[in-house]
C-alpha cells in the first residue's frame, strides 16, 4: 500500500533539488520512446493536475510535478517515487493538455523504467504472474467456472498459455512474473 | 438491416466477478438480433500490465487482434478497458509501419502476423448506438421504465483518449444518456459526472478510489437518482461491490443500486429481474423496481416522479 504519509515525506524531500542529482540527458532519453516525444513541450500550466480526479483526493499526487521532474532529469527520485503508481489512467489529462503531451504515456514509460530497475508494486507482480500462468489478469476460481455453466453461460474459453509464455520470453519479462512479493 | 455478428471478447474482470453483466448483455443482444461468436483462446487485453512493460501490452493486444483477423469478425467487448486497448493498438499498428514490423517480429514466435485494416473493435454501447441504432432499441421496449430516475457513469476508456476512440464527446458525453432514455427512464446530470471511479489504483492505494467513488455516489444521491447505470465491469465493482466499504469509510449510507446498462435495457424489454441477474448485485436493486411499479400503479399515471 502507498501511504499518503510516506509519499508526503517523499514530497518534502523532493522540494530540495541538488544539481548533482539531475541527469540532463534523461529527457532526451525518454523522449525517444514513441508517444513521449512531446514531454519537452510541457510548460507547467498545471491543467493535468487541476483536472485529475486522483489529485482531487490526494495530497501528493501531481502529474504536473511528474512532468517537471522528468524534464529536469530527476530520474532516481522519479523511479523510486511511490506516487508514480497512483495514476488511474483515466486519460483526462491526455485529452486536456494544451501542449498535446501524452502525460499518461510518460507515467507509463517511467513505470516501465522503474520495473527494469526492480521497483514494482506487488499488485503488478501478481497481475503479470496471473497472465503468464493463466492468460487472464485474474485467477478465476473453479467455483465461478462451474457457476457459469449453472447459469447457462458458455464455458470460459481457455487461453493459449504456451503462446503467452513465448511472448513473455521474447520480450524478457517472465522474470517479473516470478518475482517474490514483498 | 444486415445481420450483426461479432466475436465476443470477454476480458478478465467479467468472468472473474461480474457475471451479471455478461448474462444481461448476452440476452439483450440476442433479442436485438445480434449474433455473438465465442472468441476462443483469447488472452488478457494487455492493459493491466502496460505499466509493467509496454511491449507486453502491445503483444497481448496484438495476439487478440490476430485471432479476430483469422476469423474475419469484428470484436465486441463489454469492458471499456479492453475496448480502448484493442482499438488503440489496432489503430497504432495500422498507422505506424515501424511499430507493426517490430510487433510482427515478435508475433512470428507464435506463428501469427498482424495484417491490419481487416477488423474493427467495438464497445457494447458503441455497437448499440452505431450498429444496432437507437431506433431499433426504442422499438424493442415493451415495458417502459417511465418514472425511474437514474444517473450514468461512462467508463473512461469508452471515451478517452478522444484521438483514438472517436466516440461521443468525452467532455459532455450524451450517448449513454440517449440509450438510457430509450428505456423510458430519465437520466439525470450530477456534479463531477465525467470523473473516473478510481478503480485502477485499488491495490496500490485503496483510500483515494474509495473517497473518489464515495464523492460520486454522494453527488448522485444529491440529485435524487434511484440508481446508477454503468457500462464497465471495473466501475461496477467500484460502485457496487465496494459500496459497503465506501459507506464504512465515509460513515455515510448510500444504498445506491448499481445496474449494468443491459440490465436496465433488459427490464424495459420485458425480461424478468431474475433473467437479468439482478439478485447478483451487491446493493439490493429489487426494491428499486418494486417501489417504481408500486408507485406507478398507485398513481395510475405513466409519468410519475418519485421523491426521495
Amino acid at each position: 500500500m502507498v501511504s499518503e504519509k510516506k509519499v508526503a515525506a517523499e514530497t518534502k524531500l523532493a522540494r530540495e533539488i541538488r544539481m548533482g542529482d539531475l541527469d540532463p540527458d534523461f529527457k532526451k532519453e525518454i523522449s525517444k520512446i514513441p508517444g513521449i516525444e512531446k514531454i519537452k513541450l510541457c510548460f507547467q500550466c498545471g491543467t493535468c493536475t487541476a483536472d485529475c480526479p486522483i489529485a482531487r483526493f490526494s495530497e501528493v499526487y501531481s502529474p504536473r510535478k511528474i512532468m517537471r521532474m522528468t524534464q529536469l532529469g530527476m530520474k532516481d527520485r522519479l523511479l523510486s517515487s511511490e506516487s508514480l503508481w497512483l495514476c488511474a489512467a483515466c486519460l483526462t489529462c491526455v485529452d486536456h493538455c494544451p501542449q498535446g503531451v501524452d502525460i499518461a504515456a510518460v507515467v507509463r514509460a517511467l513505470r516501465n523504467m522503474a520495473v527494469k530497475e526492480g521497483i514494482i508494486p506487488d499488485v503488478f507482480k501478481e497481475l503479470t504472474n496471473n497472465i503468464l500462468e493463466t492468460g487472464y489478469a485474474y485467477r478465476i476460481p473453479e467455483l465461478r467456472l462451474k457457476k457459469r455453466l449453472e447459469k447457462g453461460l458458455p464455458p470460459l474459453p481457455e487461453a493459449d498459455i504456451e503462446d503467452v509464455s513465448k511472448l513473455f520470453e521474447v520480450i524478457a519479462i517472465s522474470n517479473i512474473a516470478k518475482m517474490e512479493k514483498k | 438491416m444486415a445481420e450483426l455478428k461479432y466475436l465476443l471478447f470477454l476480458g478478465c474482470v467479467i468472468p472473474y466477478r461480474i457475471a451479471s453483466y455478461e448474462t444481461s448483455s448476452r440476452k439483450v443482444l440476442k433479442k436485438l438480433g445480434v449474433e455473438l461468436v465465442e472468441m476462443l483462446e483469447f488472452n488478457c487485453c494487455g492493459l493491466p500490465i502496460d505499466g509493467v512493460n509496454h511491449d507486453a501490452m502491445l503483444l497481448l493486444a496484438a495476439r487478440n487482434l490476430c485471432l479476430a483477423e483469422q476469423q474475419g469478425l469484428n470484436i465486441l467487448t463489454l469492458c471499456p478497458g479492453c475496448a480502448g486497448t484493442l482499438r488503440k493498438v489496432n489503430k497504432s499498428l495500422q498507422e505506424d509501419k515501424r511499430l507493426k514490423e517490430r510487433v510482427n517480429g515478435y508475433l512470428k514466435e507464435i506463428g501469427m502476423e498482424f495484417k491490419g485494416g481487416k477488423i474493427a473493435v467495438r464497445h457494447l454501447i458503441q455497437a448499440l448506438v452505431e450498429d444496432v441504432g437507437l431506433e431499433k432499441i426504442r422499438g424493442s421496449i415493451v415495458k417502459p421504465l417511465t418514472g425511474l430516475r437514474v444517473a450514468e457513469h461512462n467508463g473512461c476508456h469508452v471515451l478517452r483518449p478522444a484521438k483514438y476512440i472517436g466516440f461521443d464527446d468525452p467532455e459532455n458525453p450524451v450517448l449513454l444518456k440517449r440509450l438510457i432514455e430509450a428505456t423510458g427512464a430519465e437520466c439525470l446530470d450530477y456534479m463531477y459526472e465525467t470523473d473516473c471511479c478510481g478503480a485502477p489504483i485499488i491495490g496500490v492505494n485503496d483510500k483515494i478510489p474509495l473517497y473518489l467513488a464515495g464523492d460520486k455516489l454522494r453527488n448522485i444521491k444529491a440529485v435524487n437518482a434511484q440508481a446508477l447505470i454503468t457500462v464497465c465491469p471495473f466501475c461496477h465493482m467500484m460502485f457496487d461491490i465496494n459500496q459497503p466499504r465506501i459507506e464504512r469509510l465515509l460513515s455515510e449510507k448510500f444504498g445506491m443500486p448499481v445496474l449494468h446498462y443491459p440490465q436496465l435495457l433488459g427490464l424495459a424489454m420485458g425480461f424478468t429481474p431474475e433473467e437479468m441477474a439482478l439478485e447478483e448485485l451487491r446493493v439490493d436493486a429489487t426494491n428499486l423496481l418494486n417501489n417504481n411499479l408500486k408507485a406507478q400503479s398507485k398513481t395510475g399515471s405513466s409519468k410519475i416522479i418519485l421523491g426521495n
